[in-house]
């Protein structure tokens, strides 16, 4: 089945937004996830054909990256964080309930068609471990329990709401929110959850604040000389991008 | 003498609706813009030097000086590209950041803009963070409509537009040179080195890639001075930073301190490490950088003291780890996701990675011998350094470090046929009072 003409107008939308229109390719496989539930040889052909690649080349890309999938993706993509620190703190044991509750493996989905399960990793909430995400929504502090009760809810269609965030929306909702074409959820859930504002809140108690403005302290002693700066920089990655003061012409050494 | 906490960037956190444009404004937000357009450009480069603010995405580079090589003579157009792909593990201060301010980080790409002359920004947010992602394009349209974005901000003269650009998971692309290919639509890669994307980034031409909360400071330090921020920190690592603490602590969350604070007044902060139990190893600033023990809870963290305790500032991110922690384990754990993010361009890192693994895996069932221990450090010796990017390096880190401090551990796993540890005793949910 090839895309419709709508879809269509939209991938050129996505294209049209940076100088180089190759730039939108993934968000506009996105776009392609929202509307055929994962990357379809339609979706790639269409891809590549507006933006003058080959298929070969948007295939490439697709699976690159971890969040484009080419089996069907369930309503809920439910990601369980088992790296390091969410696996310490119990994402191991959420994430072995799950598979048992649900009889599936990873990256599986369920017969009824609702739940993708799959291990994630890191999502940059570590002071909420363990961590789960709904379709990419924050589902912080979690327990076996808690998880199956989350994942019991959207089996039966009642609604689940992130811990910081809107009510979760369906997968394919989602995947158009990452194509550029934002919802109308932005303002639902909180500034920040609890832990986000533990030291905010002690700081608040204590009368802790930053200086008033221009207060004296002279100026920065950090490095004025690219030596300097290669003295301090702690990581070669700082260190290689140092030389860039030598390399600045972008002439070979 | 400045406090132990000094909220910046947190101040706004607890704002009723703090991520909109009239809460932001109500607090004197986009002020900091007026004054930057009252600046030249170099001026603006000129006081983010003398502030002393380094990259805070982890490698500590002056972010003035980054600025200042952008070649101005370069008739290509100039580049802004935002470093939001946090996935460092542990790592988790701009998504908490953009989604409860993102006004703060919108601003500050105006004015990072506006200094090294660029008419187009990027916002490179990872894609597994949606309601961020909505935050984040609701506050950049908010600021199109209040003529914050767009032709002729503020009666300036200055035209900008920004895009906000999901990503679609991928570690790597935290590796600004990978993310610039993302951000052409292709497979991400990191490039070789030089050229350099001051010099030849974005479509070849001169690009500035910041992290998010470096670009987000800048507003604070044109508004309050270059000094007041310098007046804060140690003497090379200057000013605020957010410190994320995770794991075994009882109040786990965001502490914004000057730099240079140390972990025995963090952990004191928060609560202390969870009844019962003791600190065992930590990292200082994401997996990528050397575990420490106890025995470094009065290192100072700034870029030179924790990189002088052997190990590196990173991003702030303190994962804490208590005596029911096995740490072949977490190490283990850790590798697997290296090995999983390679990106596979270059061969140490790519096989390494791999190999890392399966000698890691038998050892953590108890397989093996005490010489695999000098295999994997021999491993990591082939590894580290031999690779286009730094995740190759990153990933030696727990290895080497673990072996360092924990090498009667490894063997215990030998001698007891497995792991010793229960890991339900690690858990958050554990019963009161288990033990490993």
């Amino acid at each position: 089945m090839t895309l419709s003409t709508e879809t269509y107008g939209e991938l050129q939308e996505i294209a049209a937004r940076y100088p180089e229109p190759r730039s939108g390719l993934l968000p506009m496989l996105h776009l392609v996830q929202s509307v055929e539930g994962r990357i379809t040889p339609e979706g790639i052909e269409a891809c590549a054909e507006l933006l003058g690649i080959t298929a070969a080349e948007v295939s490439g890309v697709a699976t690159f990256y971890t969040m484009y999938k080419r089996r069907p993706v369930g309503d809920y993509h439910v990601g369980v964080c088992t790296n390091t620190l969410c696996a310490v703190m119990g994402g191991d044991a959420i994430f072995e309930r799950l598979k048992d509750h649900l009889g599936v493996g990873n990256d599986e989905t369920t017969e009824d068609g609702k739940i993708t399960l799959e291990h994630v990793e890191c999502n940059a909430a570590c002071d909420y471990a363990p961590v789960m995400m709904v379709n990419w929504e924050f589902m912080d502090n979690m327990t076996p329990e808690t998880a199956m009760q989350i994942i019991d809810d959207l089996r039966t269609g009642k609604e689940v709401r992130s811990t910081r965030g809107p009510r979760v929306v369906t997968w394919r909702e989602a995947e158009r929110v990452l194509a550029g074409f934002p919802d109308d959820l932005a303002d639902e859930g909180p500034s920040a959850g609890p832990a986000s504002l533990v030291g905010l809140g002690i700081a608040r108690e204590r009368g802790w604040t930053a200086p008033a403005s221009e207060q004296s302290g002279g100026s920065g002693r950090t490095a004025d000389t690219k030596e300097e700066a290669v003295e301090q920089a702690d990581t070669s990655r700082a260190e290689s991008e140092t030389k860039q003061v030598d390399d600045g012409t972008g002439s070979d050494k | 003498m400045t406090d132990v906490l000094t909220p910046v960037l947190t101040d706004n956190w607890d704002a009723e609706r703090s991520w909109t444009l009239a809460s932001y404004e109500s607090r004197g937000g986009y002020a900091a813009l007026d004054k930057a357009f009252g600046m030249a450009p170099d001026a603006i480069i000129d006081a983010v030097k003398e502030s002393g603010l380094r990259g805070r995405g982890g490698a500590g580079f002056p972010t003035g000086m980054k600025w200042g090589f952008i070649p101005q003579d370069n008739p290509k157009p100039k580049y802004l590209v935002v470093n939001a792909d946090e996935s460092e593990p542990g790592t988790c201060k701009d998504i908490p950041l953009m989604m409860a301010s993102p006004h703060t980080l919108v601003e500050g790409v105006i004015i990072s803009s506006y200094a090294i002359r660029a008419t187009k920004a990027f916002i490179y947010i990872r894609g597994e963070v949606l309601h961020v992602i909505r935050r984040v394009q609701r506050a950049v349209q908010e600021a199109y409509l209040a003529g914050h974005l767009g032709t002729n901000i503020h009666g300036s003269g200055y035209d900008l537009d920004i895009v906000v650009h999901a990503g679609a998971g991928a570690y790597i692309c935290g590796e600004e040179t990978a993310l610039l290919e993302g951000l052409e639509g292709r497979r991400g890669q990191p490039r070789l080195r030089p050229p350099f994307p001051a010099v030849a980034g974005l479509y070849a031409s001169p690009t500035v890639i910041n992290n998010v909360e470096s670009i987000a400071s800048v507003p604070s330090i044109i508004a309050n001075g270059h000094s007041w921020f310098a007046s804060m920190g140690t003497e090379k690592s200057k000013g605020v930073g957010i410190f994320s603490l995770s794991g075994h602590v009882k109040r786990p969350g965001q502490y914004e301190a000057p730099l240079g604070i140390t972990l025995r007044t963090l952990i004191d902060l928060a609560g202390g490490i969870r009844e019962g139990h003791e600190l065992k190893f930590w990292t200082p600033g994401g997996s990528s950088t050397p575990l420490l023990t106890a025995e470094h809870l009065d290192v100072p963290l700034d870029f030179e003291g924790v990189g002088a305790a052997g190990s590196m500032l990173g991003t702030r991110a303190l994962q804490i780890f208590d005596d029911t922690t096995c740490v072949v384990r977490a190490t283990l754990r850790w590798t697997e996701f290296y090995k999983h993010e390679s990106c596979g361009k270059c061969t140490p890192c790519r096989e390494g990675t791999w190999w890392l693994v399966q000698v890691l895996a038998a050892l953590e069932k108890g397989q093996g011998t005490e010489a695999d221990l000098d295999l994997l450090l021999d491993q990591c010796d082939n590894i580290l350094g031999r690779s286009f990017c730094a995740l190759a390096d990153g990933a030696v880190s727990p290895v080497a470090s673990s072996i360092q401090f924990f090498r009667d551990e490894y063997v215990a796993h030998l001698t007891h046929g497995g792991c010793p540890f229960d890991p339900a005793a690690a858990t958050v949910f554990a019963p009161a009072g288990a033990t490993a």
